[in-house]
């Protein structure tokens, strides 16, 4: 009988997903270019005003960052999925919802992270400067994570079917629209002058909550896909 | 010792399967043989854990399989119709992550010895297994059972896809592992080159 | 069991709830008309008219027990889940179906007799306020549910993966109910509190009662009735489908 641990198991599921990022860069490559791509759609298609965009940066860039996120979800456990891993990763005897924040992490790092290092310049672009910048970065650092949990859920359940990527938005929107409002409340907020910390402590206690709960519900909805 | 007691399975409206009580001792192979669509998969994924029968239970050592839950998956290498293997990943980066994610020894020369055991040589450890053709791909599935170290071994159609060659070194490795005290529970359409002491069989019938 | 005088366990087998189910479906049926009928009537025509408001108020009566049904019945729904997961029990999965779309119609009636009322009041057909909002946010819920279970064709996978999803989606019915306390919108404050003494008229609370448990009988009458179906579209089994009800419904599909 043979054991791996449990940070033994984790460390080889997160490196797997990350060497399989390395071999297709291109995966990164397209968070990166979709966000980019989408908030410049905002001021063609709205007018180069500076009042208007600062007005509507935080929505737009928060909603761009929510729909890559929605876009990249597919990605989590299809391929998997698909060639038989996920059905293994079943069977390691460690609790699964560990390894799924594992699975989670590495695409957040893969999908997520970028967007949230790429957002000062993004923020620059539509006007934001100062404190205001720094409580977008902050906001898509605690959001983006959480997006991703909550995501998984979605992903899990609808593994397999076909159609999905559809079903999965109109599954998870509902829950990511609590993340949206704390998330972009906070930059108006800052961008006004009222303090942002009460959105910043909301959005921390979504992604505390979620990181409690969502793994979890993750690993049952998995089960049930693979039986 | 693994038993499993009254088993009944369905898949979606279709009965499978009905009470079926077998046990295997250790050093013994329960071959379940049976036409295609008789359930010998889902049959097999429900001794994994993965599917759950209508009726019956799963006991190893005695203990319900439900209960152990990690305790029972720490027991049991599962290959399935799928080879559980990244494209993108040469061999031997495949093995050694299986190898990592269960517990075994991943060391890089035990893993090529292990890839070498299937018959794939070492000019193709470092090729992605994209390019491999469909029977090397399923080598380096199998290879994992050379560096599984668990008693209790579930295949799902092993043989299916290897040339002659390569299905003699996984019966002599079956035999190997059975002498050692190890169980075998492999679902196949062919005969198992084995003494006929150590085998028996489960035939599912629509 | 007989000291009651009924078997409650007879009934918990699709087979024979069914019948059952037939019987009781008249009288939630009638006793859901009357008393919508009644509250109806006292909310239009008996309550008095409010002060500031006028006589659009009365939507309210439509309004605002369509809102808590809708919450009500969403977490009914996710308890009949969470029992079906826990207890891998089909009749619950049964139930959980049955009572989505319900659920479902009742947040559009929510939020559409909101918009009749918020276009008088605010001056405009919709706002984005917090419980307007959470309430949307119901909606697709409960479509999200119903289109997960169409989605699937296995049906094991189809109930379990809808109730994780109701389960999952739970968390935000307290979202909405507090949503009004948290966020200082447009919204009304909560007139009927269990603990407070209700700021509106007697007449006007009566009605709003009234037209909750009407709409609560409704609602029961069409989750049986639904119920019956899905077992019929389940259970095919001919053996015991040979009572008079069943062949109209079997010739309907």
């Amino acid at each position: 009988m043979s054991q791996p641990s449990l940070s033994e198991a984790l460390r080889g599921v997160v490196r797997r997903d990350l060497l399989l990022a390395m071999r297709h860069r291109s995966d990164v490559a397209m968070s990166v270019f979709f966000v980019v791509i989408v908030a410049s759609l905002f001021p063609l298609g709205v007018g180069p005003e500076p009042a208007v965009l600062r007005m509507i940066a935080s929505g737009v860039l928060w909603v761009t960052a929510l729909l890559a996120c929605l876009l990249s979800l597919g990605r989590l456990f299809t391929a998997d999925y698909l060639d038989g891993v996920l059905e293994q990763t079943l069977l390691i005897p460690q609790p699964l919802a560990v390894l799924v924040v594992g699975k989670v992490f590495s695409h957040w790092v893969i999908s997520g992270l970028p967007v949230v290092l790429l957002s000062p310049l993004l923020g620059l672009q539509f006007g934001l400067s100062g404190e205001s910048l720094g409580v977008l970065t902050l906001s898509l650092l605690l959001g983006t994570p959480t997006l991703s949990m909550i995501g998984a859920i979605g992903a899990a359940l609808t593994l397999g079917l076909r159609g999905s990527g559809l079903l999965v938005a109109l599954l998870v929107l509902p829950l990511f629209i609590p993340v949206l409002i704390f998330g972009a409340g906070a930059v108006t907020n800052s961008l006004a002058g009222i303090g942002s910390e009460a959105n910043l402590s909301l959005l921390g206690a979504c992604f505390l909550f979620s990181f409690a709960f969502a793994p979890w519900a993750t690993a049952v909805a998995l089960r049930i896909a693979l039986e | 010792m693994f038993q499993t007691v009254a088993l009944s399975g369905s898949r979606g409206e279709r009965l499978l399967f009905s009470d079926i009580s077998v046990t295997v001792k250790p050093g013994s192979l329960l071959a379940v043989v049976g036409e295609n669509g008789s359930g010998k998969t889902s049959f097999l994924r429900m001794l994994c854990g993965l599917l759950s029968p209508d009726k019956g239970t799963i006991l190893w050592q005695g203990k319900d399989i439900r209960q152990l839950k990690e305790l029972y998956s720490a027991q049991l290498t599962y290959i399935g119709h799928l080879n559980g293997i990244k494209d993108e990943l040469t061999p031997v980066e495949n093995l050694t992550v299986s190898a990592c994610l269960a517990g075994d020894e991943s060391a890089r020369e035990v893993v090529q010895k292990a890839l070498e055991a299937v018959g794939l040589g070492r000019p193709v450890h470092r090729l992605p297994t994209r390019v491999l053709s469909q029977g090397q791909k399923r080598r380096v599935a199998l290879a994992r059972l050379w560096l599984s170290t668990r008693p209790l071994w579930l295949l799902d159609e092993p043989f299916a896809s290897l040339d002659v060659t390569a299905t003699s070194y996984l019966t002599r490795h079956l035999q190997s592992h059975l002498s050692h005290g190890g169980m075998v529970v492999v679902a196949t359409h062919q005969e198992i080159d084995l003494p006929s002491d150590c085998v028996q069989h489960l035939r599912l019938t629509r | 069991m007989s000291a009651t005088g009924i078997n409650w366990f007879k009934y918990s087998s699709p087979q024979a709830f069914h019948p059952l189910a037939g019987r009781m479906i008249p009288w939630f049926a009638a006793a859901a008309a009357g008393l919508i009928l009644v509250g109806l009537y006292v909310g239009f025509f008996i309550a008095p008219t409010d002060a500031t408001q006028g006589d659009a108020y009365r939507i309210i009566f439509v309004h605002v027990p369509a809102a808590w049904m809708s919450m009500f019945l969403y977490v009914i729904m996710a308890i009949w889940a969470g029992i079906g997961l826990g207890l891998n029990a089909r009749p619950s999965f049964m139930m959980a179906q049955a009572i989505a779309p319900t659920g479902a119609m009742f947040t559009f009636l929510a939020l559409f007799t909101g918009s009749m009322w918020g276009k008088p009041t605010w001056g405009a057909w919709w706002v984005w306020d917090a419980r307007l909002t959470s309430e949307l946010i119901l909606l697709f819920q409960y479509i999200g549910i119903i289109l997960l279970r169409s989605s699937i064709d296995d049906l094991r996978r189809a109930d379990r993966a809808s109730a994780v999803l109701a389960l999952v989606g739970v968390v935000n019915v307290p979202i909405i109910y507090f949503s009004v306390k948290w966020w200082n919108t447009l919204h009304q404050g909560a007139s009927v509190s269990i603990t407070a003494a209700p700021t509106m008229a007697g007449t006007m609370v009566t009605a709003m009662l009234v037209m909750m448990v009407g709409f609560w009988m409704y609602s029961i009458a069409v989750t049986l009735a639904r119920v019956r179906c899905v077992i019929i579209e389940r259970e095919r089994q001919p053996s015991w489908g040979k009572s008079a009800s069943l062949p109209d419904v079997a010739e309907a599909r």
